[in-house]
C-alpha cells in the first residue's frame, strides 16, 4: 500500500558536495543514493530519520537535515502527529512502535525548581580547596548504631558509588555489544554501576565486570541462572519501566542473533517475549517471595533492587515494596527511555519522576521506614542540576539511560525499534555496531560522569553543604517557580521568594 | 571430612557423606544455611525430616565449584522449592507447594505427590518429575538453549494455562488418574513441545498452538522420559510400552514469533 504520510525531514545538499558517497555509506535507512548516469547524489526524504549521521560525517559539511516545511492545514485538535499516526495505522493495522523516551510537553518540574546558595549568613564552600563528599551507600541502613567499640553493628549488603549516578538498565540485545561494553567499562572506571537489563550478561564479561554490574531479573527471566545472579554487585527485579508501565516487552526475532540468543539462553531468531507481569508475582507477598529467593540464591551477599514505573499510587506501592524486603527502590518516571515501546503507552501512561520521588520519600518517612531502603530515581535526568534536585527531593541516587546514550552519540531520532541505529548503539547489525568504538564511547561516558560530579560539587559548595548525604531530602534547598499550589504541595517545596 | 559445628539435631547415616536433619524447629533461613554449610563441607546427601513449609530449599546451594548434593525431604516443603536450582537433586516424599523449580537451571526435582502452581516456571534446564498433578500456569515461559532442554513429566494432569508463553523444553502429561480438564493451554506458546496422553479438546488449547500426533522422533523422546518417570516411581508398576501405546496429542507452537504482526513502525519501511 502506498504510504500517504508526508516526509518528516528535508535533506538539502550544498554546492560543496563532491559526490564522495559518504552519506550513502552512513545512512542505514537508505535516504541517500548515487545516480551514476547523472553523477549526482539523490535524496529520498521519506526515508530520512533525522539522525544527523550524514550531516556529521559529510567531509564537506554539505548536508543539512531540517524538519520538513510541508504541513497539513493547521488544526489545534488534529496536529500533524495525530493525522500521521492515523494514516500509519490505517496502512498497517498495527500497534505503533517507537523508541526513546516520550517527547510530549509534559511539565518538566526540574525546570520549575531553583536551587539555593549561601550568601553572607553562612559561607559557601569552595570544592577546589575543601573535601567534598559524593560517595553514596545504597541499601538498607540499620535502625540504630552502636557506639560501643566491642559490638559491630551488622549492616545489610549495600552498593557504594563514588558519584550518585548509575547507568540504568539497557540490555544486550536492545543495545549493541559495543554499547553494552562501553557502559560496563565506564561504570568500572567511574566507580559506579551499569545494569544488564533483562538480556543476561555475556559470559566473557562476567568475571571482568561483576563488581560493577547490576543484573536484572525481569518477567521473561532471560539469561538467568544462579551463576549470573552471583556475578553481580546487586540484583534488580524489574517490575516496570517508565516508558511502558504495565506492559511486557517483545525483543523481535531479528535482533536475537546467535550471541544474543546464547546470552539470553533462548533459540536464535525467536521473539524474546517478556510477559506483562511476573507470573509468580501477583501481590506484595509474592514479591517478598522473589526477593527472598534472590537473597537465598546469592547467599544474602547482594542488595536487591526493585524497579517500578512511576504511576498514580506510587507511594503506596513503594511502601509495599520496602516492606517486602527490597534494599533499594528504583523508580522510573514517565519520560524514561526505551528501545521499543508502543507509542500510545509511552506517551500516556505514568507520572513525572519529580512528583514520584517527593511523594515516595514523604510516605516512607511518614511510615518510619525510609532508612530501610534507598531510592534511585530515573526517567528524565538530563543534567547535573537535575541530579541535585532529585536528591534534594528525596532520592539517594539517579539512573541515567538516555543521557548516557547521547554521550555515546545518540541523537534521539526515535528509530531504536528498527534495529538500524546509525550510531551503532541500538542495533545488532555487525556493520553498524562497528561504528561505535568501545574505547571512545567509554571515554565519553567517563567524561560525562566526571563533569557532572564536578558540577554537583560546585552546586553543593554553593549551598554550603560538603556532603551529598546532607542534601538528601533537603527540600529547603529548592524553591518552585511557576507552579500551582498543589504541585508545590506534592513536591513539598515553597515557592520562590517564600 | 571437616566436622560441622551446628547446634541442631542431626545424625550420621551409614554413608559417611550423608546426614540426617530434623527440621521441625528450623525456619527457612536457618535450614538453608545449614544445607549450604553441609554442602561446602563435603556432604553429598542430606535427609530432611519433619519439613513443614520451609521455602527455597536447594536455592542457597550455588557454589562456583559447582558442588552438587541430593536432598531427600520428608514432610511438606514450602514455596519455591529448588528455585534457581543449580545441578542438585531433590526428592520430596510427599506433596510440594507453589513455584517448584522456579527458574531452575539444572538438576532434578522428584515429587512423590502433587505439585502446586507455576511448577517449572521459566525453567531452563534439568528435569521435574511429579507423580500426581500440577497446579495452574505450570511450565510457564519454560525455555531452552543449545544442549539445555528442560523436561517436566507429570503423572496426572495440570490445571489451566499450562505452558503459557512457553519458549522451549518438553512437558509430558501422562493422565494416569483421570481426564484433562485444563483450559487455555499454550497461550502465547512460541517454542517447546507439550505431549498429552488421553483426550484433549481443541477448545482447551490456545489458537497459537498446533495440535498434531507425535511422530517417531517424538515417540523416542516420550519413551526415554517416560522410562525415567517409571524408574522414579516404581510403586506405580507402569509399563513404558503400554503407556506409549495410547492416544497421544502433541502441542507445538504455530510460530516462533506469535506477535510478529502485532506492531507497526512509526518509521517508513
Amino acid at each position: 500500500m502506498r504510504s500517504l504520510v508526508l516526509p518528516e525531514f528535508t535533506i538539502s545538499r550544498s554546492e560543496e558536495c563532491d559526490r564522495c558517497r559518504a552519506c550513502e555509506h552512513q545512512c542505514p535507512f537508505g535516504a541517500h543514493t548515487y545516480d551514476v548516469s547523472k553523477d549526482k547524489m539523490i535524496s529520498d526524504s521519506y526515508r530520512c530519520a533525522g539522525c544527523q549521521r550524514c550531516a556529521v560525517f559529510c567531509p564537506k559539511g554539505a548536508i543539512e537535515i531540517r524538519p520538513a516545511p510541508s504541513f497539513y492545514r493547521p488544526n489545534a485538535s488534529w496536529s500533524r502527529e495525530r493525522i500521521e499516526d492515523i494514516k500509519r495505522q490505517a496502512e498497517s493495522g498495527g500497534v505503533l512502535l517507537t523508541g526513546c523516551g516520550s517527547d510530549k510537553p509534559f511539565r518538566i518540574y526540574w525546570d520549575h525548581m531553583l536551587l539555593n546558595a549561601s550568601q553572607v549568613t553562612n559561607p559557601s564552600i569552595d570544592p577546589l580547596r575543601e573535601p567534598m563528599e559524593l560517595r553514596t551507600f545504597l541499601g538498607s541502613k540499620p535502625d540504630r548504631l552502636s557506639l560501643r567499640s566491642d559490638t559491630d553493628t551488622a549492616t545489610d549488603p549495600f552498593l557504594m558509588v563514588e558519584t550518585p549516578v548509575l547507568f540504568s538498565a539497557m540490555s544486550y540485545g536492545a543495545i549493541s555489544y559495543n554499547a553494552f561494553q562501553a557502559l560496563a567499562i565506564a561504570a568500572s572506571r567511574s566507580g559506579t554501576f551499569f545494569n544488564t537489563g533483562e538480556g543476561g550478561m555475556p559470559s566473557e564479561m562476567k568475571s571482568q565486570f561483576k563488581k560493577h554490574a547490576i543484573v536484572q531479573v525481569a518477567s521473561g527471566r532471560f539469561g538467568i541462572d544462579a551463576e549470573y545472579l552471583n556475578c553481580a554487585a546487586a540484583v534488580e527485579i524489574k517490575i516496570g519501566q517508565g516508558a511502558k508501565p504495565g506492559i511486557g516487552g517483545h525483543l523481535p526475532g531479528e535482533k536475537v542473533s546467535q550471541h544474543v540468543a546464547a546470552t539470553r539462553m533462548i533459540p536464535e531468531g525467536t521473539d524474546a517475549i517478556s510477559p506483562a507481569p511476573h507470573h509468580d508475582i501477583y501481590s506484595i507477598e509474592d514479591l517478598e517471595m522473589l526477593i527472598s529467593a534472590i537473597k537465598e540464591v546469592t547467599n544474602y551477599e547482594k542488595p536487591v533492587i526493585v524497579k517500578v514505573a512511576a504511576v498514580h499510587n506510587i507511594s503506596a506501592i513503594a511502601s509495599g515494596i520496602v516492606r517486602a524486603g527490597a534494599d533499594i527502590l528504583a523508580i522510573d518516571g514517565v519520560r524514561g527511555g526505551t528501545g521499543a515501546a508502543p507509542k500510545v503507552i509511552r506517551d500516556n501512561v505514568g507520572i513525572p519522576i519529580e512528583l514520584a520521588i517527593s511523594s515516595v520519600d514523604r510516605r516512607l518517612r511518614d511510615e518510619g521506614i525510609r532508612e530501610r531502603c534507598s531510592i534511585i530515581a530515573g526517567g528524565g535526568i538530563r543534567c547535573s542540576a537535575d541530579v541535585v534536585k532529585a536528591i534534594a527531593l528525596g532520592a539517594d541516587a539517579v539512573y541515567i539511560g538516555t543521557a548516557a546514550l547521547i554521550a555515546m552519540g545518540c541523537t534521539l531520532c526515535q528509530r531504536c525499534h528498527t534495529g538500524r541505529c546509525s550510531w551503532g548503539i541500538c542495533t545488532q547489525d555487525p556493520g553498524l555496531m562497528r561504528r561505535l568504538n568501545v574505547d571512545d564511547a567509554s571515554r565519553r561516558l567517563v567524561n560525562l560522569l566526571s563533569a557532572w560530579s564536578h558540577e554537583i560539587k560546585e552546586m553543593l559548595g554553593g549551598m554550603g553543604i560538603n556532603a551529598i548525604e546532607s542534601l538528601r531530602g533537603n527540600r529547603d534547598q529548592l524553591r518552585g517557580i511557576g507552579l500551582h499550589e498543589w504541585e508545590l504541595d506534592v513536591l513539598g517545596i515553597k515557592g520562590a521568594g517564600e | 571430612m571437616e566436622e560441622v559445628q551446628l547446634e541442631v539435631s542431626y545424625g550420621r547415616t551409614s554413608n559417611e557423606s550423608a546426614i540426617e536433619i530434623d527440621a521441625s524447629h528450623m525456619d527457612t533461613r536457618e535450614l538453608n544455611s545449614l544445607l549450604r554449610d553441609l554442602m561446602l563441607s563435603g556432604y553429598e546427601r542430606a535427609v530432611l525430616r519433619n519439613v513443614c513449609g520451609q521455602r527455597y530449599i536447594g536455592t542457597r546451594l550455588y557454589s562456583p565449584q559447582r558442588r552438587v548434593m541430593t536432598i531427600e525431604i520428608h514432610g511438606t516443603p514450602g514455596n519455591d522449592l529448588g528455585a534457581f536450582l543449580f545441578g542438585h537433586r531433590i526428592v520430596v516424599h510427599g506433596n510440594a507447594q507453589d513455584g517448584v523449580g522456579n527458574t531452575m537451571a539444572s538438576g532434578e526435582i522428584v515429587v512423590e505427590g502433587r505439585s502446586g502452581d507455576v511448577t517449572g516456571m521459566s525453567m531452563r534446564g534439568g528435569r521435574i518429575f511429579v507423580k500426581g498433578d500440577v497446579g495452574y500456569r505450570s511450565a510457564l515461559h519454560m525455555k531452552e538453549h543449545d544442549q539445555k532442554r528442560p523436561v517436566i513429566v507429570v503423572g496426572g494432569t495440570s490445571q489451566d494455562f499450562l505452558g503459557e508463553y512457553m519458549a522451549g523444553g518438553v512437558v509430558i502429561l501422562l493422565g494416569l488418574y483421570g481426564a484433562h480438564t485444563a483450559s487455555f493451554i499454550g497461550s502465547g506458546m512460541h517454542g517447546g513441545v507439550i505431549y498429552i496422553r488421553g483426550e484433549i479438546g481443541e477448545e482447551q488449547v490456545n489458537s497459537h498452538v498446533l495440535i498434531s500426533r507425535p511422530d517417531d522422533a517424538d515417540t523416542e523422546i516420550l519413551g526415554s522420559q517416560i522410562s525415567a518417570f517409571i524408574e522414579r516411581f516404581p510403586d506405580l508398576s507402569l509399563d513404558v510400552d503400554c503407556i506409549l501405546d495410547s492416544e497421544w496429542t502433541k502441542l507445538s507452537p504455530r510460530s516462533s514469533r506469535p506477535y510478529g504482526k502485532l506492531y507497526a513502525s512509526t518509521a517508513p519501511d
